[in-house]
Parts: C-alpha cells; sequence; structure tokens
C-alpha cells in the first residue's frame, strides 16, 4: 500500500508544475476569439432561457414583440396569432400539455412582411437588427431577442426556425428554414422555397423548443393577459397547447402614434462613445458635427461650447483627441441643453390604459395617469400608471357562496390579499425579477396608507388590486440582456413615484366617496336587519302574542324618518358614484358603469372591422344581473343617461 | 321559602317584560326605543363614609335603538333580555358563557352574529343587573364556584347536610349564588372567618387543621374572590356576628382585592349593599410585614411599573384615605418591593400556620 502511495503523491506534485511549464507561445495558440453566439451559447441565461418554463415564456415574448414593432412601424393594427403546440419526442405518443418538454411556438402576424434577402439574417444572427442604432421606442432594442430564441431551439431540439413571410398581395411568400453557425454568428439557409400562404401579407415564425407549460404567474398565459392590457389596439388570438383558443379582441382602434427617431443628446453621451463619435464624424467642422450629431444643439450653441471649450469651431472633429477631447466633454456636460425632444416616445395614453384595465381586469375602480416627458441621462422617458381596485360588483364568486356564519375568532376573507403590480417597459410586461424593478420599489415606497389603503411596513399594499406602470423610453434602462428590471435611476424613480401618487389620491377619493355612501347605506341597513331581532326577541318576551307586522312596521317608520329614508337614497346615489373629480378614472357599481369606458365601447360600435367583442360583453351581462338582487334599496340612477350622453359625444367627435 | 322564591321570580320576570313593553310603546307614539342604563364606571360611584361603603350614583346613559352607534347594543341588549326570562319561566341557572352562546345567531340575510365573542355579552347582563335593580343571582346566572370553604360550618344546600369540619382537607366547593333560598346556614360555631386570597395558602392552612385550632372559617377565592364566595362572607358576618379578617399578597391588587371585600367593586358597586362587609380587617401581608418578621429582602419581588401605577390610583380612592392605609401604601412604594403570601415558606413551611397568624391575631396586627 506504502509503496503505491508514493508514486501517486508524486504524480500529484508534478502535476502544477507540468501546467506552469506552459509558455506564453502555448497559450498564445489557444487565445482566441469567442463569437457572440458561442458566448450566449453557454450564458443562455442571460437571455432569458435559463430555464424550460420561462425559456417557453421568452421565445413567445420575442416573437410577439417583433411582430408588435414591425405592424406598429408600418402603421397596420396589429393582429398576431400564437400558437402553442405540444410536440412529440421520437416516437413516443403525445403527452399532455402540462407534462410535455417539447413545443413548437408559432407567432403569425399581419405586419409588412421581411424582404427575403434580410429573412435568414433577422433569424439566424445575434445582434442584428434595425432598432440598436438609433434612438427610437421600440419593444426590441438590441437585436437578439428572435435569433437567440432560434438558437435555444436549435440547441436544445436540434430543430431549424422556420419562416413564412409575405410582403404583400402581389408578392410570393417565401418559406424558410434557417439555422444559426454558432462558430461565426452566421446564418445558415437549410430550405428557401416560394410558396402559397393564405395572409395577403405578414410573417410567421415558428421555432421548436424543450419547454414546459405551466399557468400562474410568469406563464405564457400570463404574458399575453397583460400584453393585451397595454395593447389595447391588438387584436390577439392565442391557441394554448390544451388546445383551446382565447381571444382578446381589440379594445382601442387607433394605433399609438409612431414615434420619431430622435439624435442622443449630449447629457446621454459618455466620454468613450463621445470619442468614437469625433472620430466617425461626417461633417467638416466642430460645429457642424455637434450641431447636427446631436439633438437640441443649435449651432449658436455648439459654436459657443467650442468658445467656452476654447477649441476652434473650424476645427476637424476627427483631430479632437486627449485632453482637448475631455475638456470639450466636460464644457459640454456644464452647458445649459434643452430636454431631448419628446415626440420619440409613445405612451399608452390614460385612456387606452383605461380600457386595457377595464377589459382584463374585474373591478370596481379603474384609473390612470401619465406623467409628462422626464429626462434620465439625455434618454428621454414617460411614465405612466393605472390601478384597477376592488371585485366586481356582484361578481358570482362571492354572492354564490353560501351564506356560513363566522365562527368566534374567524374573520372574512380576502382580507390578507395584496395588491398585484403589473410593470411593463415600452409596451412589454415585465414577469421576472420583480423585487429587483424600480417600478415595484416605488410601490413599496409609496405610502398607501395616505389614501386608505392598508399596508404593512416593507411590503405591498393590501387590497383586491392591480396596479399598472409603464415606462416609455427610446432606452429603457434594463439591468440585465434578458429586459426583466428596470434599473433605479432617480429620474425614473421619481417619475413612477408621482404617477402612483396620482393614482392613489383618486383612488382615496374614491374610496372615501364609496365610505360615505355605505355607512348611510349600512345605518339603514343596519336597522332593518336588528328590527327584526328585536321584534322576534319581544315577542318572545311577550309570550308570544305580539302583532309582530305591525311592531315591524311602525319600527321601520321610525328608521326611514330618522336616516332621511328617500332622501338618502338620493345622496346615495349623487354621492356613491360619478366620477366626477377623478379625471381619467371608470367607476362600475352595481347599477352600471361611469366614466370613460363607454368611450372605447363606443368607438368599437363605429367600427367598420368585423369584431367580436364576446369576452367582454358576458361580463357586463353578469353584473346586470346580479342587479335586480340590490336595486330594490337603491334609486333608479341616471346611470344610463350619462353613459349614453357620452356615448353620443363621443361617437359624434369621432365622425 | 319557595313561596318568596316564585314571587321574586315573578317580579324578575316582570322587568324582563317591561323592556319589551318599553319598545312597543315607543313604536307606538313614534319614538325612538330608549332604555337608561346606569353607568359602572369610577365616576358614577361614590364612597359612603358612614356605611364604609361603595354606592352606585345617580348617573345614567340612554341606550337607543335607532342611533347607529348603539343599534347593536340595544339589540343585544332585547336579545339578552330575552333569554333571561326564559331562564325565569324555567326556573334555571345558567353561566355568562351559556348566555352568550344561547343568544348568538346569524342575522337574517346577512353574515353579521348576533353577538362575536362572549366579551360582547358579558357587559350586557351586567347593564341589566343594574338597569333592573336585579342581582345576578336573581337573574339565575352563576358564575363558576370560585372558592372553597372549611372550618366548624354547617350548611344545607339542595337539603343535603354539609359538615365543613367534615370534609378533609379539600372542603366544600362555594357555590355562586348562596343566598338563603338556595343555601342554608344551619350552624357555625366559628369565632371568625378567614378569607385567604390565594389557593395554595388556604390548602396550607387546611392542611394544617389551623381553623380547628383557631376555631375560624376558612374561606378563598382563588384571586379576586366572586360573589359567592363574598356572599358567604357577608351572610357569616352579618348572621352570626363574626369578625371577618382578609390575607392576601402584599402589592396593590391584594389591597384591592381586600378593599373589594370591604366596600365593594367600582363595577357592580349597587351590589355592594348585600356584599360589602365595611367591618372586615386586613391581617396581611402589610408592607411592615417584612420587617417585622424579617423577611429577607431577596424573597421580595421589584414593582414593576404597572403595579406602580395601580399603587397611586390606590392612594386617590376615597376608601384608602385612612392614615394608616396610606402609610401602608407609600411604605410598599418606598421599599419599591412587593411580597407574596408563599415567601413565607422562606423561613418554615408551616411558618403562616404556626407563626405568623398566631402573632398577628395575638398582637391584633391589622388594618381597618
Amino acid at each position: 500500500m506504502a509503496t503505491h502511495k508514493l508514486p501517486v503523491s508524486a504524480s500529484k506534485k508534478i502535476t502544477p508544475r507540468e501546467a506552469s511549464t506552459v509558455t506564453a507561445v502555448e497559450m498564445g495558440a489557444r487565445q482566441r476569439e469567442i463569437s457572440v453566439s458561442e458566448f450566449f451559447t453557454k450564458n443562455r441565461h442571460l437571455l432569458g432561457f435559463d430555464n424550460p418554463r420561462k425559456a417557453l415564456l421568452t421565445c413567445v415574448k420575442e416573437a410577439v414583440d417583433n411582430a408588435l414593432d414591425a405592424c406598429e412601424e408600418a402603421g397596420i393594427l396589429p393582429e398576431v396569432t400564437v400558437q402553442l403546440e405540444v410536440v412529440a419526442i421520437g416516437s413516443s405518443a403525445v403527452l399532455p400539455a402540462s407534462q410535455a418538454t417539447r413545443f413548437r411556438v408559432t407567432v403569425v402576424d399581419n405586419g409588412p412582411g421581411i424582404v427575403r434577402q434580410q429573412i435568414p439574417k433577422i433569424f439566424a444572427k445575434l445582434l442584428y437588427g434595425s432598432k440598436f442604432h438609433r434612438l427610437r421606442m421600440s419593444r426590441g432594442q438590441q437585436g437578439i431577442g428572435i435569433s437567440a430564441a432560434g438558437m435555444y431551439g436549435q440547441l436544445t431540439t436540434g430543430k431549424p426556425v422556420k419562416i413564412i413571410s409575405r410582403i404583400g398581395p402581389k408578392a410570393a411568400a417565401h418559406y424558410f428554414e434557417v439555422q444559426i453557425d454558432t462558430k461565426k454568428n452566421e446564418p445558415l439557409v437549410h430550405e428557401n422555397k416560394q410558396i402559397e400562404w393564405s395572409q395577403p401579407r405578414g410573417t410567421q415564425v415558428a421555432i421548436e423548443v424543450e419547454g414546459r407549460y405551466q399557468k400562474g404567474r410568469a406563464s405564457v398565459d400570463e404574458y399575453l393577459d397583460q400584453t393585451s392590457i397595454a395593447n389595447p389596439h391588438v387584436r390577439l388570438m392565442y391557441r394554448t397547447p390544451e388546445g383551446e383558443t382565447k381571444e382578446y379582441p381589440r379594445a382601442y382602434h387607433e394605433l399609438p402614434p409612431s414615434p420619431k427617431e430622435i439624435k442622443p443628446h449630449p447629457y446621454g453621451i459618455e466620454f468613450g462613445m463621445f470619442l468614437k463619435m469625433l472620430q466617425d464624424a461626417k461633417s467638416q467642422t466642430l460645429s457642424s458635427f455637434l450641431s447636427s450629431d446631436f439633438c437640441r444643439v443649435t449651432p449658436a450653441l455648439a459654436d459657443e461650447m467650442c468658445k467656452t471649450a476654447k477649441i476652434s469651431p473650424k476645427a476637424k472633429p476627427r483631430d479632437i483627441r486627449g485632453a482637448i477631447a475631455e475638456s470639450l466633454y466636460h464644457t459640454i456636460q456644464a452647458t445649459k441643453i434643452m430636454a431631448p425632444p419628446t415626440n420619440c416616445l409613445s405612451p399608452i395614453g390614460e385612456k387606452a390604459i383605461l380600457s386595457g384595465l377595464y377589459r382584463q381586469i374585474k373591478g370596481e375602480f379603474y384609473t390612470a395617469v401619465s406623467r409628462p416627458p422626464s429626462v434620465y441621462r439625455g434618454n428621454p422617458f414617460i411614465i405612466e400608471a393605472g390601478l384597477a381596485f376592488g371585485q366586481a360588483p356582484g361578481s358570482a364568486a362571492k354572492s354564490e357562496k353560501p351564506a356560513q356564519p363566522l365562527a368566534e375568532g374567524e374573520k372574512e376573507e380576502g382580507e390578507s390579499e395584496l395588491a398585484r403590480v403589473i410593470r411593463y417597459a415600452n409596451r412589454v410586461p415585465l414577469l421576472y425579477q420583480q423585487s429587483a424593478c424600480a417600478i415595484f420599489k416605488a410601490v413599496l415606497a409609496t405610502t398607501w396608507r395616505n389614501y386608505g389603503i392598508s399596508q404593512s411596513c416593507g411590503a405591498l399594499p393590501a387590497g383586491p388590486m392591480v396596479i399598472f406602470v409603464h415606462i416609455a423610453s427610446v432606452w429603457v434602462p434594463f439591468t440585465s440582456e434578458s429586459k426583466e428590471a428596470i434599473a433605479e435611476y432617480d429620474e425614473i424613480h421619481k417619475e413612477i413615484t408621482l404617477a402612483l401618487r396620482e393614482c392613489g389620491r383618486r383612488l382615496g377619493l374614491f374610496l372615501r366617496r364609496r365610505e360615505r355612501a355605505a355607512s348611510e347605506y349600512r345605518r339603514r341597513n343596519i336597522f332593518e336587519l336588528y328590527i327584526e331581532e328585536v321584534v322576534e326577541a319581544c315577542n318572545r318576551l311577550k309570550g308570544g302574542k305580539l302583532p309582530t307586522e305591525k311592531l315591524k312596521a311602525q319600527l321601520q317608520k321610525i328608521a326611514s324618518s330618522r336616516t332621511g329614508g328617500i332622501k338618502t337614497d338620493e345622496t346615495l346615489g349623487k354621492t356613491g358614484a360619478g366620477p366626477e373629480g377623478l379625471p381619467h378614472s371608470i367607476i362600475v357599481t352595481a347599477e352600471g358603469v361611469d366614466g370613460e369606458t363607454p368611450l372605447a365601447v363606443g368607438v368599437s360600435d363605429t367600427e367598420p372591422i368585423e369584431e367580436n367583442p364576446a369576452p367582454s360583453k358576458p361580463a357586463r351581462k353578469e353584473t346586470a344581473k346580479a342587479r335586480p338582487a340590490k336595486k330594490k334599496s337603491s334609486s333608479q340612477r341616471p346611470a344610463g343617461a350619462v353613459r349614453k350622453g357620452r356615448k353620443a359625444r363621443l361617437t359624434g367627435k369621432k365622425k | 321559602m319557595a313561596k318568596t322564591k316564585i314571587t321574586k321570580n315573578g317580579t324578575v320576570e316582570k322587568k324582563l317584560i317591561g323592556l319589551a313593553d318599553l319598545v312597543i310603546t315607543a313604536a307606538q307614539r313614534a319614538k325612538d326605543p330608549t332604555m337608561a342604563i346606569p353607568i359602572r364606571a369610577l365616576s358614577n360611584v361614590t364612597f359612603n363614609e358612614r356605611k364604609g361603603l361603595l354606592e352606585m350614583g345617580e348617573k345614567k346613559q340612554a341606550r337607543s335603538f335607532f342611533n347607529v352607534g348603539m343599534a347593536k347594543k340595544f339589540m343585544q341588549t332585547i336579545l339578552v333580555a330575552d333569554a333571561l326570562s326564559e331562564l325565569q319561566r324555567a326556573e334555571l341557572t345558567t353561566s355568562l358563557r351559556e348566555i352568550y352562546y344561547r343568544t348568538k345567531h346569524t342575522i337574517q340575510d346577512s353574515h353579521e352574529n348576533t353577538f362575536d365573542t362572549q366579551d360582547e355579552s358579558d357587559p350586557i347582563i351586567e347593564d341589566l343587573e343594574v338597569s333592573l335593580v336585579a342581582l345576578r343571582e336573581e337573574l339565575h346566572v352563576r358564575a363558576e364556584n370560585g372558592g372553597s370553604v372549611v372550618g366548624p360550618l354547617v350548611l344545607g344546600d339542595d337539603g343535603d347536610r354539609v359538615d365543613c369540619a367534615k370534609l378533609g382537607k379539600g372542603g366544600y366547593s362555594v357555590p355562586s349564588i348562596v343566598e338563603p333560598e338556595y343555601v342554608e346556614i344551619r350552624r357555625c360555631t366559628a369565632d371568625f372567618v378567614l378569607l385567604v386570597e390565594k389557593g395554595t395558602q388556604w390548602n396550607r392552612l387546611s392542611e394544617d387543621k389551623f381553623w380547628r385550632r383557631y376555631n375560624c372559617v376558612l374561606l378563598t377565592g382563588n384571586g379576586q374572590p366572586p360573589r359567592g364566595v363574598r356572599r358567604l362572607a357577608r351572610r357569616l358576618h352579618e348572621e352570626y356576628r363574626l369578625p371577618v379578617y382578609v390575607l392576601v399578597d402584599n402589592d396593590p391588587w391584594g389591597y384591592y382585592i381586600y378593599s373589594v371585600v370591604k366596600q365593594g367593586s367600582i363595577n357592580l358597586a349597587f351590589e355592594s349593599q348585600r356584599m360589602a362587609i365595611p367591618k372586615a380587617k386586613f391581617i396581611g401581608l402589610s408592607s411592615a410585614d417584612p420587617e417585622r418578621y424579617e423577611l429577607p429582602r431577596n424573597v421580595g419581588i421589584k414593582l414593576n411599573e404597572k403595579d406602580i401605577a395601580r399603587a397611586k390610583e390606590l392612594l386617590n380612592y376615597q376608601w384608602f384615605q385612612k392614615p394608616a392605609w396610606q402609610a401602608e401604601i407609600k411604605r410598599m412604594l418606598a421599599s419599591g418591593l412587593k411580597y407574596e403570601l408563599d415567601a413565607l415558606a422562606n423561613k418554615d413551611f408551616q411558618y403562616l400556620t404556626k407563626k405568623y397568624l398566631p402573632r398577628k391575631l395575638k398582637e391584633k396586627d391589622w388594618l381597618d
């Protein structure tokens, strides 16, 4: 044994020495370039492919983002179909969706299509695209997304990405099967032919990936739900792997205004970037370089800056280097320059947020706030916030529950429910890394207690509430490439906070009004409830010989004279509803809807395109059904009239 | 005796039915049904120095039906009245908790319970006691059997002869209702009554047959003595002219227990007439005892903030204004310590029986 041990330990001693004997030349031979594709193959978690469930979502997300970006840029109202299918592995039988590990993701849009030559590069080359080099608000930013999804598919299933695209009814539809050469980061075309396609225009992408389908938080379903809230102008069809078809009809019939492309703002440029721009400048003089390559720099301002930095405005940009460049850079940063233009942003808009929330979330109160544009690091951005609160009046789940008396120490359910935060960046829902996100932190930091909502220290506000926050920017500062959380810039945090506070104020106002109305109502209700008890008890005390009906009637008469009777009803009608003083809000009561939703509904009536607003209608019918139950105690509010008036006005406007 | 019982029940039942009449007449006149309930708080209690007991004042609060804040209480009051009258008719006695369960139900067409916890129904029973001027016993509501008695005392309970001298060291468990129609005192040869705060000390005395040696009735209420114990002591004091001595811990709570036995409680001041024993004496543990009986300082317990606050409250009570009492309480505050009766065991297990009490009785060392 001992003799055996010796050589082993001897060899162990040698190993490090062997390693250390590698020469620089030998090391040099091993050093070589790493392609982006190779890098991301190994680091796929950076792009959102960390686990099969998330990977499936990321694939859907990238494809849908691209489809929407393309449609909007081309000025087309988007119609997108998402289909998830279970794929059998080898010869084994097709598994149910919840157990399957392989899926085919197919996304079809009615967008402008892609010209034939570009198809392979767009789908099978990382960091290739139109969005990276310009400052314009779009969902995609880096040109990684869809090709990364294709690469992930290739890696896990070995299958190529299949694309059909057609740029117009007169053009032919092209079918491609492409893969990525990960060493070179170049596309490999497997198949390329013209085919017949039923759609006159658009693009279809199909990727086969390893994934896991599971509903609930951060699922494909949730992503599509939330997409439809922030994009009410999109008509979305979703075929689930279980074979159902969900339809999200269009709730808002105007395309968001197309954002303009802007030049970088001097405040948003770092020194290294500035040097590079100087080298690449096409202008002959420094002054014209400054005024043409940056926004908000006029020739006069450019001259002034050169003067302050003690450089000739006529100098060639290429000659400016080293210390001079640095002093120029600092001068620019110190000069007062107008904030960048904001027409590069396309906020969703208060009305569209309202209609999105109203359609997707059942509640009693909705509100939306769009902040004026603001700037972080030279990048303009806009914060929008929305809020949906409460359970829909007479929502089926609650009223059908048998009235079970509570035992000692029991409490009503629903008290501990926390608010849900839904986050968006450039209209794309963010589903992961909630707690790392500036939006989430701002929600926590807001004092919701001021608005009548309970909130324990360091937690989300409690209550049946959905908080919606959207940041629109030419460059959204994500914390990572997988675009899951927004970095916390002070300017951004401040804007989010301001938007949330405004929402909170309106909610607080609504809650107080409702509380006031409810307490009036309760006052009467209490007496009505207790009269029954008191009369019965008196009857028993009197040995059951009491004319109970007469006593009840007498007491009820006193009750109604004490509480103001019919008058109370009127005040109830007045104080209990109506969004007066609450801009951009919707209030849903058992009697109907008040506020701005009729807007969306009204417009949809005039829309010639065949639409099927089925999913939203039954919801309203439900509330209508629940009505008679409460109606007897409350008056005939003129809600209908208000609503009709609004509708008429709006449709008129539209024409 | 049986006859008086029935008539009494009759009057209580009439009073309860009166509440229903109140509702009916108010309804007929289109008035808000309102009952007046005497306030049970220090503000409505006066100390009658001549009689030496607490008396309830005249202050009353209105409880109206058509007032959002009171509607529920009004409804609950009527419900409890109904339950109490049911007891009267059925000639049953019951506990506070059973009243709570009897009156608890969900109000029709709602999720609301008539009562959510017993804390809501207990005060209402007390409200009815004071506003109908009926004792709890008369309402047929009993508390738990909270105390024990042993000594040369013969009682008649439901026709059974109970000789408290022949009940071993466990004694007789004092029922909550000891009115003559329920418990009859057939014979008592004791010289005095000793009311002990703690069950453990009562056990010590009973085990050592202290009562036989000193010919006394030993009573305990296990803390704040319940009505039965107080009433029994009062009857022995009244009917057999026995002096009553109270033995409690040396802390503000012990002082208060003594004062409840002597003058009555603030909450139920109206019952002092029947419960209080103005001539009761405080035999110990006095704040002077540690020194006198050489109890080491380390068996004391530091007074906490609550103790100190309570002691200061007691100093202000009208019935603690006697100089001896002011000195007693101030002495405790000055020492910063309280002592439990149990601490006497530090000297000897039987120190209480063999040394402490004999010396106290011999020296007549008590406070009035």
